[in-house]
């Protein structure tokens, strides 16, 4: 059976994604599925993820945009509201979506959440008490993890 | 033991008036206003058993109206559109005194709050805009239909169906649809869903908006029997239920607590039915046969069953040797081998006060249990005794002159009967958490007197039919129904009696 035709909304949205790109992130379709986007996130300035390049992954459902994209970390992370399975705990993603909104507002909300971990809605309860107990400690643990795991190149960074 | 001059407790709100002017008068308390509405005259025959609630059962369609009343009412009284005073009463939860209130005080915070904007010269309606492009599905053709909510947010046609479908079929959704634009919190009122969505979907929405009605409703409850779709009324509020067991009974005859659902559990207080369940399942009474009949190794903490020989125990499993008395090690014991005369020693008397006052608190448990239990039971074979007395009826009209109408007399004394095994299982629960003092011993009396009086109904509707006898049999089914009947009001008369004064204690804390 064909594949029905991409709808009109998430091939302006693919185009845009490419032509007009945001700082820190990058996002490109599949060639053989077009909702299928591989994603890396850089790790924002000042944050403990700071250094890392985040590999991500993002499929739009068929009822997208009535329903919110699913979209998951591939590369681990130690942050309270990213599991170690990499699911996200961002309101937007589940009953805040809107239809209105789109691939870039969602990247961009996961940028901002590693930018702002939020302990008090965790959904890695362990790392979520790390966070409260001793934010030093779990800041310096994310800071070890993102250089383990997520680290752009040596050369790039000038080893 | 019938008080005859019972006086209507306050407690109680008496609704006799019909449907329509009960929702009128209504008074959605919060809090535990308990006496509103009370009208002092009470006819003597009106006047209510302390065990009986008021209760109105409604229809679908009573249900319906209730709530278009309510909209319309509120709808005249702040000048708004009926869509929008819908939604701003679902918000308050059907409160409308609130409502009202909170509206005269601030009505753009009332409004911000539940996402409404009010635009009364606005209907919704499609409108075909030169140039526009959906944000949603980027959809620009020349004579796309759009509809915009009051906020202004406007995308075309097709993904509002989209999207309301969406939310009604798959998410349930039905009284807080937002506007699709993000982070707008304005409300998809009624009319633009009712313009927007196919018949089948509004159809859904309708049925999902008064489940709303009756679940966002304090006083309202729907019926929890099978496929029933009556909702009742009833104006217990939660914060009375230490006091109050409100039994009702939908038109389809089941028979439930408003207050928490469950079949009807008079005489117990919702919470102690709560505890009790929750005690018949936990294993904790599988730990209390542990403690009364075991000990453990003082070593390595091996349960052990002792089961016959000595005092000199080896554990199994660590090989060490312990009294089985005092429990102290074995060694110690020096000559007086298989005699232990530590047995006064502080410590072993207080391990066996620990084991004496676990035995009988389990035995005080399994004595309730058991005869809870056994009404279980005999509630559960239920099915079986209405078929036997269908049975019995029949060969009753069949050996005898009597008519259809002159055997039903068997069904109604197994209705009495089977109510009032579902009185007595509960009266075993109420008195597991009952603290002993006077009073106690009125309620096992009146317990009592109907479990006598049950046991005695149930024999006579076991007995074979002779046909020379049936007269004599007939009449003595008939005295002990009524009799049986009447034990029952005595006891749940004294028990609610009891809750309203505050008369019984328990050894648990009713109020958490």
């Amino acid at each position: 059976m064909a594949t029905p035709p991409l709808p009109k909304r998430i091939i302006k949205e693919t185009e845009r994604l490419i032509a007009d790109a945001v700082p820190g992130i990058n996002a490109k379709p599949h060639e053989e599925n077009l909702r299928y986007f591989d994603v890396d996130i850089t790790g924002p300035e000042q944050s403990p993820f700071e250094g890392g390049v985040f590999k991500l992954e993002l499929f739009l459902p068929e009822e997208y945009p009535m329903s919110p994209p699913k979209v998951r970390f591939l590369t681990k992370i130690y942050h309270p509201n990213i599991d170690k399975l990499g699911r996200i705990c961002l309101d937007i993603l589940k009953d805040k979506w809107s239809p209105a909104l789109q691939i870039r507002t969602v990247l961009l909300s996961i940028q901002a959440l590693l930018s702002a971990p939020n302990p008090d809605d965790p959904l890695a309860n362990d790392v979520a008490q790390h966070w409260k107990d001793n934010e030093q400690e779990a800041i310096a643990k994310a800071r070890e993890w993102t250089q383990t795991y997520a680290e752009r190149k040596m050369s790039k960074i000038g080893i | 033991m019938s008080d005859e001059d019972l006086t209507f407790e306050d407690s109680y709100r008496d609704s006799d008036e019909d449907v329509e002017d009960v929702e009128d008068e209504d008074d959605y308390v919060d809090d535990d206003d308990t006496d509103l509405n009370f009208t002092d005259v009470v006819a003597e025959k009106d006047r209510k058993k302390n065990y009986e609630v008021d209760f109105i059962v409604h229809s679908i369609e009573g249900i319906v109206k209730n709530q278009d009343d309510e909209v319309t009412h509120v709808s005249n009284i702040l000048g708004i559109q009926k869509q929008h005073a819908a939604t701003l009463l679902r918000h308050f939860r059907w409160n409308k005194e609130r409502l009202i209130e909170r509206y005269m005080e601030d009505s753009t915070e009332v409004l911000n709050k539940a996402g409404v904007i009010t635009d009364n010269a606005r209907t919704p309606k499609f409108i075909k805009i030169p140039g526009f492009i959906c944000d949603i599905c980027c959809d620009d053709d020349e004579d796309l239909d759009t509809l915009a909510l009051s906020c202004g947010h406007r995308f075309c046609k097709n993904c509002y169906e989209h999207y309301l479908t969406q939310k009604i079929k798959e998410e349930g959704e039905s009284r807080r649809i937002l506007c699709m634009a993000s982070k707008c919190n304005v409300i998809v009122d009624e009319k633009t869903v009712e313009l927007a969505v196919n018949k089948d979907i509004h159809e859904r929405y309708r049925t999902l908006l008064n489940r709303t009605y009756v679940d966002d409703n304090e006083y309202l409850r729907w019926c929890p029997a099978p496929s029933c779709e009556y909702a009742i009324e009833c104006h217990v509020p939660q914060t009375s239920l230490t006091s109050i067991v409100p039994t009702v009974e939908c038109v389809c005859t089941h028979r439930f607590c408003f207050g928490c659902g469950f079949p009807d559990h008079q005489p117990s207080i919702c919470v102690l039915v709560k505890k009790w369940i929750k005690k018949c399942e936990d294993d904790s009474e599988t730990a209390n046969w542990i403690s009364a009949h075991t000990k453990e190794c003082g070593k390595c903490h091996s349960t052990i069953e002792k089961n016959g020989g000595c005092n000199h125990m080896t554990c199994r499993k660590c090989k060490y040797e312990f009294c089985w008395v005092c429990m102290g090690p074995w060694s110690e014991h020096g000559t007086s081998w298989y005699n232990c005369n530590r047995y006064d020693e502080k410590t072993s008397i207080d391990a066996r006060d620990q084991q004496a006052k676990s035995r009988a608190s389990l035995e005080r448990y399994l004595h309730y249990y058991n005869r809870f239990a056994n009404h279980e039971q005999s509630a559960k074979l239920d099915r079986e005794l209405y078929n036997k007395t269908e049975k019995k009826m029949e060969e009753m009209q069949q050996t005898s002159d009597l008519s259809w109408i002159e055997v039903q007399f068997l069904k109604k004394a197994v209705d009495i009967l089977v109510q009032c095994r579902m009185t007595l299982k509960w009266t075993y629960a109420f008195a597991f958490y009952l603290a002993r003092n006077n009073q106690t011993d009125i309620f096992e009396d009146n317990q009592r007197d109907l479990e006598m009086a049950v046991e005695q109904l149930s024999e006579l509707l076991e007995k074979p039919i002779e046909a020379e006898k049936i007269a004599e049999l007939k009449q003595q089914v008939l005295d002990k129904t009524v009799y049986v009947g009447s034990r029952r009001e005595v006891l749940l008369e004294d028990t609610a009696k009891g809750l309203l004064e505050s008369r019984w204690e328990f050894q648990v804390d009713i109020k958490s």
